[in-house]
């Protein structure tokens, strides 16, 4: 049905636009969906995904990654790695102003460092193996780390480490700083006005560094609460632009359909957002390695892709993204095979016992999900019990342990050990978070990889470290690897070059431009 | 009762529905949360899946009469709940009058002064959605009607001759009102009951319709509730459970209005 038109149009866009070397036309107006309204725009104090989608293009960072996470500049324009892979220097590039005129220097990076690491959690661990950072002059930014830390060039974007006008809030409290409220980066568009409820418009930097850039003139992120609104909203041409997750699933192959749309997943590299089921590994039937093993073959996990998701993602092999770094795919392997799981369960001795699910309550697509899922499993004898609760509801039971299976996605950050080792070593178990390890899987020699893979060099001794801990994973099960996940982006085909790079539409528009 | 056309036709529509519930999963195994098809078949091309399949490829039709046992059981249940809460309350403030009630009134007027559906969902919501958490909020927002009339009636009743008798010859309150009074009250009661029923129908379906339904039971107010985002894709998919509702609420109404017409001793004597 729709799926071979949706792959088609994901040909035709995705994957030719970018290679067309068509002229960009400079101006116009562009209309994108924010979904929800973001509770701020300085980005160096929220970070929820709305405020990543609008403040990265007013804000930017070091660097940007490209689809493969290959490191590209951004304010940075080069860097190098000393031999002890411990100091990494960064040459900023020249001639740079914040939207008030005002240059961008190496103190900025410096002051940005030091704020973030008191304002964005994620920052914090991040910089945690740095001991300085230091300016030698006003283009040169240094960092020493304590330790070789194979990440490191990871961290540098825009949503992770925005840089602040050190001018401007140096001194000041930082959350009653009047510049919370319009919020001056270096990026290549300025924050005009903000109509809450309805909409918030970016401006054209006309200084902007990069010559000729950005194209367009003007951003309206429209406000729209309802998701059968926005639909509609892209029908009558009121918006251009649906970032992914706009639009409910099920509304996405009609909207592909429409004349003059494009459809891409391209965009998510960077977060490579990963479904799985977190298995209680503590307790009952699901401690038994070979019950886990069982759920893995049981569930239809095609179908789920297929179905749910519009054919849209990919199946899991295990707990890294194939976008990951040090990705994997010779692991165990677990088709869709009801009779192997039904001779595992009996294997392990399972004769009914009630096992509690817990779905996620993000929307329709989740629901249906959840519900499928007990099917293929009740399908293969095991006694489901679906828990109904809200979103924090749920986080709740998570954090308590109080689950056997939950459903959940979480980004992995380009490099596992960004995003994938905290799900599985024993050091990240800690009751009431939702994230990490929260399965309860405990075993030293993955502790042990990671904690190795982590700080090892050169790359390739990371890969072989990676590749093992992946296969360890996946044969022992400790979460049942669904899908990884890719939210579609749907556009007029007019917009041109509107995500280039691994971070997609949070990455700013410097690049996108209207055929007219 | 059989002599009201409109009476005839709800018994049919009820009994049609309860054979449904009983008997149609004896019928069609197939559990409704079974994918068994490609998802989105219309309505009458396969004779497996004769009303089509939804968002997931799952039978409609099994939904419908797996829904029916849902729907019609958290009816009658909840209701009978509402009545076992209701009459009692009714009957003694009725009867004992003064500062009881007085205070039963205050009481029950605290119920009616929240919006019925909204308290019904909150308390679902505290309550986690289950089958149960449902059937007992709804009883608890259904039972202030039924209290209220139930003292209405009692007040009447209680200063007629028959019942001073019996207060006379020294039998005991609880005797006087089960044996005297609550008798003579059930025929409105009951009138009240059957559209009590409608409503709590329309009440769990509403609930479900919100994503506040028993997660492990498929009803009709869930189905509705889940093919609404489609609709545009795939009417079949509500438009089937939505009319299954209407006919049912409608079939308990016309039962209500054949029991009133029947059991309303002025007006069936004005010959209709």
């Amino acid at each position: 049905m729709s799926k071979r038109v949706l792959l088609g149009l994901l040909l035709a866009c995705g994957l030719t636009a970018p290679a067309l070397a068509q002229e960009p036309k400079t101006g116009g107006a562009i209309n994108v969906v924010i979904q929800p309204e973001p509770p701020g725009l300085m980005m160096a104090m929220v970070q929820n995904g709305p405020v990543q989608m609008v403040a990265g293009n007013i804000f930017e960072g070091l660097l940007r990654y490209s689809p493969k996470l290959e490191p590209q500049p951004e304010l940075a324009e080069s860097w190098s790695v000393s031999e002890d892979a411990k100091t990494y220097t960064f040459k900023l590039r020249k001639g740079v102003t914040w939207h008030d005129g005002k240059p961008f220097t190496a103190a900025d990076v410096l002051f940005s460092v030091e704020m973030l690491k008191q304002t964005h959690a994620r920052a914090r661990n991040n910089l945690a193996q740095v001991d300085k950072v230091e300016a030698p002059d006003d283009t040169t930014v240094v960092f020493t780390l304590k330790q070789p830390f194979g990440p490191f060039l990871g961290i540098f974007e825009v949503g992770s480490m925005p840089m602040v006008p050190k001018h401007l809030y140096e001194g000041t409290d930082w959350k009653t700083n009047p510049y919370n409220n319009a919020p001056v980066g270096t990026g290549p568009f300025m924050f005009k006005e903000w109509q809450k409820g309805s909409f918030i418009r970016l401006v054209k930097n006309p200084n902007y560094y990069e010559k000729g850039k950005p194209y367009l003139d003007d951003i309206y992120w429209q406000i729209i609460p309802d998701a059968a609104a926005r639909s509609v909203a892209y029908e009558t041409g009121k918006v251009d632009v649906l970032p992914g997750g706009s639009v409910e699933n099920f509304d996405v192959p009609r909207l592909s359909k429409l004349k003059d749309t494009c459809v891409t997943g391209a965009g998510w590299e960077f977060f490579s957002p990963l479904a799985w089921l977190w298995l209680n590994n503590r307790q009952g039937p699901l401690a038994d390695k070979r019950v886990r093993q069982a759920i893995m073959y049981a569930i239809d996990r095609e179908f789920a892709k297929d179905v749910i998701w519009n054919g849209l993602g990919k199946v899991a092999t295990g707990p890294s993204a194939s976008t990951i770094k040090y990705y994997t795919d010779d692991v165990p392997k677990y088709p869709y095979d009801p009779a192997k799981a039904k001779a595992l369960l009996k294997e392990a001795g399972y004769k009914g016992e009630k096992i509690r699910l817990l779905p996620l309550a993000y929307g329709e697509t989740w629901q249906r999900w959840g519900e499928a899922v007990k099917q293929n499993l009740q399908d293969v004898g095991m006694n489901i019990e679906t828990i109904a609760t809200d979103v924090a509801g749920g986080n709740q039971k998570i954090g308590d342990w109080d689950y056997d299976i939950a459903f959940t996605y979480l980004y992995q950050y380009g490099d596992p050990a960004l995003g994938v080792g905290r799900n599985y070593v024993s050091s990240a178990i800690a009751k009431g978070q939702v994230f990490n390890n929260v399965e309860g899987y405990s075993n030293p020699e993955i502790d042990k990889l990671f904690a190795d893979g982590a700080v090892a060099t050169p790359d390739s001794k990371r890969k072989e470290i990676y590749e093992k801990a992946q296969k360890i994973l996946v044969e022992d099960v400790p979460v049942a690897w669904m899908l990884e996940l890719q939210f579609p982006t749907i556009m007029r085909c007019k917009v041109k070059n509107l995500i280039t790079t691994g971070i997609g539409v949070n990455d700013g528009f410097k690049d996108a431009w209207l055929d007219k | 009762m059989l002599r009201s056309p409109s009476g005839v036709i709800g018994l049919i529509i009820l009994l049609l529905a309860i054979a449904l519930a009983v008997f149609g999963p004896m019928l069609f195994p197939n559990s409704p949360w079974r994918m068994v098809q490609r998802p989105f078949l219309p309505p009458f091309t396969l004779s497996t899946v004769p009303l089509g399949t939804d968002a997931l490829g799952r039978d409609v039709f099994a939904g419908m009469i797996f829904g029916a046992r849902v729907s019609l059981l958290v009816g009658l249940v909840s209701t009978l709940v509402a009545l076992v809460v209701g009459l009692p309350i009714g009957a003694m403030a009725g009867y004992f009058g003064g500062k009881v009630d007085d205070a039963l009134m205050r009481f029950t007027e605290f119920f009616q002064t929240i919006p019925s559906f909204a308290l019904a969902i909150v308390l679902v919501a505290i309550l986690q959605p289950s089958i149960y958490s449902i059937v007992a909020s709804i009883a608890l927002v259904s039972w202030p009607p039924v209290a209220r009339l139930v003292r209405g009636e009692v007040l009447s009743l209680r200063t007629r001759e028959y019942v001073q008798a019996a207060v006379v010859t020294g039998q005991s309150n609880t005797w006087i009102i089960l044996r005297e009074i609550l008798p003579n009250t059930l025929s409105p009661v009951i009138v009240l009951a059957s559209l009590m029923v409608a409503t709590a129908i329309l009440l769990e379906s509403s609930l479900s319709f919100l994503g506040l339904g028993d997660p492990n039971l498929i009803s009709w107010g869930y189905m509705v509730g889940a093919g609404r985002t489609v609709i545009r894709q795939a009417w079949w998919i509500t438009v089937f459970p939505g009319v299954a509702i209407l006919i049912s609420v409608l079939g308990l109404n016309l039962i209500g209005e054949g029991l009133n017409d029947a059991l309303n001793p002025r007006l069936s004597r004005e010959g209709r």
